[in-house]
């Protein structure tokens, strides 16, 4: 083992995903010459659940867009279940799974194409898991996306009921709907009066 | 195992995030932390195991290359500098190995510039380097990159700023909270001790950061050795499956 895990043993400590990531993490959604695992389509054709956008902006202390932050997701298909394996998510065209840089939307978007999650059980909301990185955090931050259309799950969601009633709103995603597609908008305030919910994970 | 019936099983809890080896979200000597970390408490969300899930991927997921920087961006020769493998093993708080989890690697090229487009150092790009790789941990959760040792660079956090030779890792573990980004350094670095994202991680932990030197790794006549460890978070207790 190396020597300082030897006599400090513990978690290794969190970094800042930098400003560079885009090659490495990203890269073909950045237009470099090497492929990702993951992308922003967590969920192809014929995968289970109303097929929706989910986009939004990562916004500073100062109000402005970031445009070099990475947004990660993780949710169940529409009806609540996640893959178990590669081979399942090919055969489902479900990822469960996806990875968005803010730097190549000329609105500093993430843009995500997946289906609305069902609930994962009894009595929760459904919502989408998201990871927040960037230059700028040492260490990312969680938090959950529910839906504007989901009133009464969300009203009766545990997690929800233990934020504080005036920022709930920051973890709901608005719905609006044109020419068929639905969208869902999430922006996610760093800080300031919205600032977004995160979550102690 | 359906997914109903372990979601009604009685599911581990994940071991909690160790706050005291991790920096905080604003440390204003890295100056861009002060107007993107968060500042109002996170919110205590106790997850279960099972529902926070790692992404599936699989060897399908990686190329023949991908765990070898020197060869997997060449065009018409070998990259330049100081070539070195990257070895080491992913484990838990709990020292059990992470298997077959995914490892992404991004760094500078040796003379510190980053392939990125808003990189403007004024350092030469290597047309046989691009600085980006990944692999899966093993069955005993070890992992193995071969690269060019990165250059240190400057920036612009404040007057006479250098980063430090690093190379920058993305694990995710087995679980979506157990996820990592971190960087690791090389020892003996003149450049550790000025460098805000060291100082801003709490100095009991910072070795934790910087790899060892290793001869016994280290192959002779070919590439210098380092060995990084790696612990995530992973379950407060064995699975009931596993008992």
């Amino acid at each position: 083992m190396m020597s300082a895990l030897e006599t400090n043993f513990g978690q290794t400590p969190s970094q800042t995903v930098g400003p560079y990531f885009a090659y490495g993490l990203t890269a073909t959604q950045y237009g470099y010459d090497f492929d990702q695992p993951f992308d922003a389509v967590v969920a192809l054709d014929g995968a289970r659940g109303e097929r929706i956008r989910l986009e939004g902006r990562v916004i500073d202390g100062d109000g402005n867009p970031i445009n070099d932050a990475l947004v990660e997701i993780s949710q169940p298909d529409g009806s609540g279940e996640y893959p178990q394996s590669v081979d399942d998510a090919r055969a489902t065209g479900f990822r469960a799974f996806g990875r968005c840089g803010t730097g190549t939307d000329d609105q500093n978007r993430f843009v995500f194409h997946t289906v609305k999650p069902g609930a994962e059980s009894a009595g929760e909301a459904p919502h989408i898991n998201a990871i927040v990185l960037m230059r700028g955090m040492l260490l990312h931050v969680f938090t959950r996306i529910y839906f504007s259309d989901e009133a009464a799950a969300n009203a009766k969601d545990a997690v929800l009921a233990s934020v504080p009633e005036a920022r709930r709103n920051t973890l709901v995603a608005t719905r609006s709907e044109a020419g068929g597609a639905v969208t869902y908008r999430f922006d996610i305030h760093m800080q300031g009066p919205s600032e977004t919910v995160f979550f102690d994970v | 195992m359906s997914s109903s019936a372990s979601r009604s099983a009685p599911l581990p809890r994940l071991a909690p995030r160790d706050w005291p080896s991790h920096p905080s979200y604003v440390y204003p000597g890295y100056r861009s932390t002060v107007k993107r970390g968060p500042q109002q408490p996170l919110v205590p969300l106790k997850a279960s195991l099972g529902e926070l899930r790692q992404p599936v991927y699989g060897h399908s997921s990686i190329g023949e290359l991908d765990h070898d920087l020197t060869r997997n961006a060449r065009r018409n020769g070998e990259p330049l500098g100081e070539r070195m493998i990257l070895t080491g093993q992913v484990l838990d708080d709990r020292r059990r190995p992470v298997r077959n989890t995914l490892v992404e690697l991004w760094q500078a090229n040796a003379s510190g510039r980053y392939v990125h487009k808003v990189d403007q150092h004024d350092a030469p790009l290597d047309p046989n380097f691009l600085g980006a790789g990944r692999c899966l941990t093993d069955s005993e959760g070890r992992y193995r990159f071969l690269t060019i040792k990165p250059g240190a660079y400057p920036w612009g956090n404040h007057p006479n700023a250098w980063r430090p030779q690093h190379i920058h890792l993305s694990l995710f573990g087995e679980h979506f909270a157990s996820r990592l980004v971190t960087q690791m350094y090389f020892p003996g670095d003149p450049l550790l001790q000025h460098d805000p994202m060291i100082t801003g991680t709490p100095e009991k932990v910072r070795n934790r950061l910087i790899s060892d030197f290793s001869l016994d790794v280290t192959e002779e006549g070919y590439a210098l050795g380092y060995v990084f460890d790696i612990v995530l978070r992973g379950a407060d207790e064995t699975p009931f499956e596993n008992r």
